[in-house]
């Protein structure tokens, strides 16, 4: 009972972390019709430059939280250069915009290996989460908890600002109907810039977040992208409904898979979103951004 | 007897030399590396170059066909069981493969086939109880088909070279048949093909089973190169670098996978005895050429040569040079 008591747990806190990632992939992919291949590579980046503001090497030490929103603000800022310098000159081409992703994700890889080396770097769990909630017969570590709290924060105020901001509706406009939304006065290409920062820093941000549970390690840019694939195929493109819904079910089908069938871990995990490409190919949520 | 033949008929002889003429090992063998990478990049471009549909995860369908050759061989089987199991397991693998992503195009085509050579991949890694895990599979020896041994070097080249020689003959023939044509049809107009009584999801499915076929080719050719093989193999590195090799070269073209295969392993094996950044090359070049040399370098230079070729020879139109068709646009 504990076992699966615990397990529930570790799938919500994963999921929570998995929407982190993937609610800006998804905007990302419903605003500019590309997957962002380098949102691994966001993720691991963000994960890398909190811990280095976390370990003092600079001369300086910060705060957990204070590391994790100046590596999330970094990460948006490398996220919006990338889109304005690279992806721009490359407009309307959706395939030639994948493949730079993919190149430059290649080039990120290899730039942290060098920055920060191939050990892997462990992050100290933040002062004041280190405890253990009781609930029951189980205890959990205080963290996981707050993890799916900063998630369910972070989809309520990303649901806002869809629904209730002026921006929000500027690209709500622009995943539905990329042309109409310019006709009546929208600069997509802006929201471009403004969405792939976004994305990117909630990226960076997840990352960071997830350091105390999955530590920092070369190739973790590489194992976070086919989540998010998976995540954003099984609920939808540009939904962030779907990504929330996609996050749990995977975190949850992720956890349990390793833990009842660890040698086919990634089959099970795979195996819902093949089921889904078959039935509905749109993805759970799919043609709606809420 | 055209300049065409010629040049043909000159590389052949050439490739054929190559052990004569380059004593040193190393050599013959990165050799034979840019010939087998040719294969799979040959395999990639008829999906990639002639149908349109950019394939992320065919070191998946490649590493399928080394796993099984290796498996099989550890087992005690012989080589014509192996080589034959591992065609058998490449195919069947395309044929997913090919049933789950051919139901979408473009980007969405890119997504499933990433996805699934992932797929591939995570068993590769984690079913350690049939593939080994990380430590992978060795292979102890090589075959000797009609009793002529691949231990060596030059022998390993020679059958790599027939292996070589009939897989570009097979594109050729593929490109140029009525088939070939329909599936280039199907990438430029699908709904027109449609429209014309042409079944584009069988023509896709067939040109898939193509690919793979060249793909698992590509794959015992690999294992049997290394005698050995790992997860390594199957990652995401390695579909992008083959989807590299063809879109560098120059994909829709029979000669551009090649050029981009001698590139990619060239500079691999060159620039990785200096420094020990090779995928930030990758990336790097990657990106280069997609965004200032889309076309790819074959039909890139042949472009340029034709511009310099013809304002040579008549300097005054020189906008009628600039107008003529290049030789493949790069396709969406």
């Amino acid at each position: 009972m504990t076992f699966w008591l615990l397990l529930t747990v570790n799938s919500i806190t994963f999921g929570g972390l998995l929407f982190l990632l993937s609610s800006g992939f998804s905007l990302i992919f419903g605003l500019m019709r590309i997957p962002n291949l380098t949102h691994g590579s966001m993720f691991m980046v963000g994960a890398y430059l909190g811990t280095t503001f976390l370990s003092g090497t600079l001369g300086f030490t910060l705060d957990f939280w204070a590391a994790a929103v100046i590596a999330a603000l970094e990460v948006a800022i490398l996220g919006a250069l990338m889109e304005r310098l690279l992806l721009r000159r490359l407009a309307g081409q959706q395939l030639a915009q994948v493949l730079v992703t993919l190149g430059v994700s290649f080039m990120v890889a290899d730039l942290c290996l060098m920055g920060w080396g191939g050990d892997p770097i462990s992050v100290a769990t933040p002062a004041g989460l280190g405890g253990f909630v009781r609930a029951g017969p189980a205890v959990f570590p205080l963290y996981r908890v707050a993890v799916i709290g900063i998630a369910v924060v972070f989809a309520v105020a990303l649901w806002l600002m869809l629904e209730r901001t002026r921006l929000g509706a500027m690209i709500r406009a622009g995943v539905d109907d990329p042309q109409m939304a310019r006709v009546v006065g929208i600069r997509v290409s802006r929201l471009f810039t403004i969405v792939f920062g976004l994305g990117a820093g909630l990226a960076g941000f997840a990352g960071m977040i997830g350091g105390p549970i999955l530590s920092v390690y070369p190739g973790l840019d590489q194992d976070m992208l086919p989540l998010a694939l998976v995540v954003v195929i099984l609920g939808g493109t540009g939904s962030l409904l779907g990504s929330f819904v996609g996050s749990i079910i995977v975190g949850f089908i992720y956890n349990f898979g390793q833990a009842l069938l660890p040698e086919l871990a990634y089959f099970v995990l795979f195996l819902p979103m093949v089921l889904v490409l078959v039935l509905r190919p749109q993805g759970l949520f799919g043609g709606q951004v809420l | 007897m055209t300049v065409r033949h010629a040049l043909l008929a000159a590389a052949i002889l050439a490739l054929i030399a190559v052990p004569y003429a380059i004593t040193e090992q190393y050599y013959v063998n990165i050799a034979s590396q840019i010939l087998l990478y040719a294969v799979f990049a040959l395999g990639l471009n008829i999906l990639v170059g002639y149908g349109g549909l950019v394939s992320l995860g065919h070191a998946g369908l490649s590493g399928v066909a080394s796993y099984a050759a290796a498996y099989l061989l550890a087992a005690g089987h012989g080589h014509v069981v192996a080589i034959a199991g591992a065609l058998a397991a490449g195919l069947v693998t395309t044929a997913g493969f090919a049933a789950l992503s051919l139901r979408a195009s473009g980007i969405s085509f890119i997504m499933i086939t990433l996805a699934l050579g992932e797929i591939i991949w995570g068993l590769a890694y984690r079913w350690i109880s049939i593939t080994n895990g990380d430590n992978g599979i060795s292979v102890a020896t090589r075959p000797a088909p009609f009793g002529l041994s691949l231990a060596s070097a030059d022998g390993f080249y020679d059958a790599t070279l027939i292996v070589f020689l009939i897989a570009v003959a097979a594109c050729a023939i593929f490109v140029h048949s009525p088939f070939g044509a329909a599936l280039a049809g199907t990438r430029d107009q699908p709904r027109r093909m449609n429209a014309l009584g042409f079944h584009v999801w069988l023509i896709r499915f067939w040109a898939f089973m193509f690919s793979g076929l060249l793909s698992a080719v590509a794959g015992i050719l690999f294992v049997y190169y290394n005698e050995f093989i790992s997860p390594q193999a199957l990652a995401l590195t390695a579909s992008a670098e083959g989807l590299l090799m063809v879109i560098s070269g120059g994909a829709g073209t029979l000669l551009g996978p090649v050029v981009g295969a001698a590139l990619v392993v060239i500079v691999k094996n060159v620039v990785s005895a200096y420094i020990a950044r090779w995928n930030f090359l990758l990336g790097a070049i990657f990106v280069l050429i997609v965004v200032f040399m889309p076309e790819g370098l074959v039909p890139g230079t042949v472009r340029l040569f034709r511009v310099a070729w013809r304002s040579a020879r008549r300097p005054k139109p020189a906008t009628a040079a600039a107008a003529a068709t290049p030789a493949g646009e790069p396709k969406p």
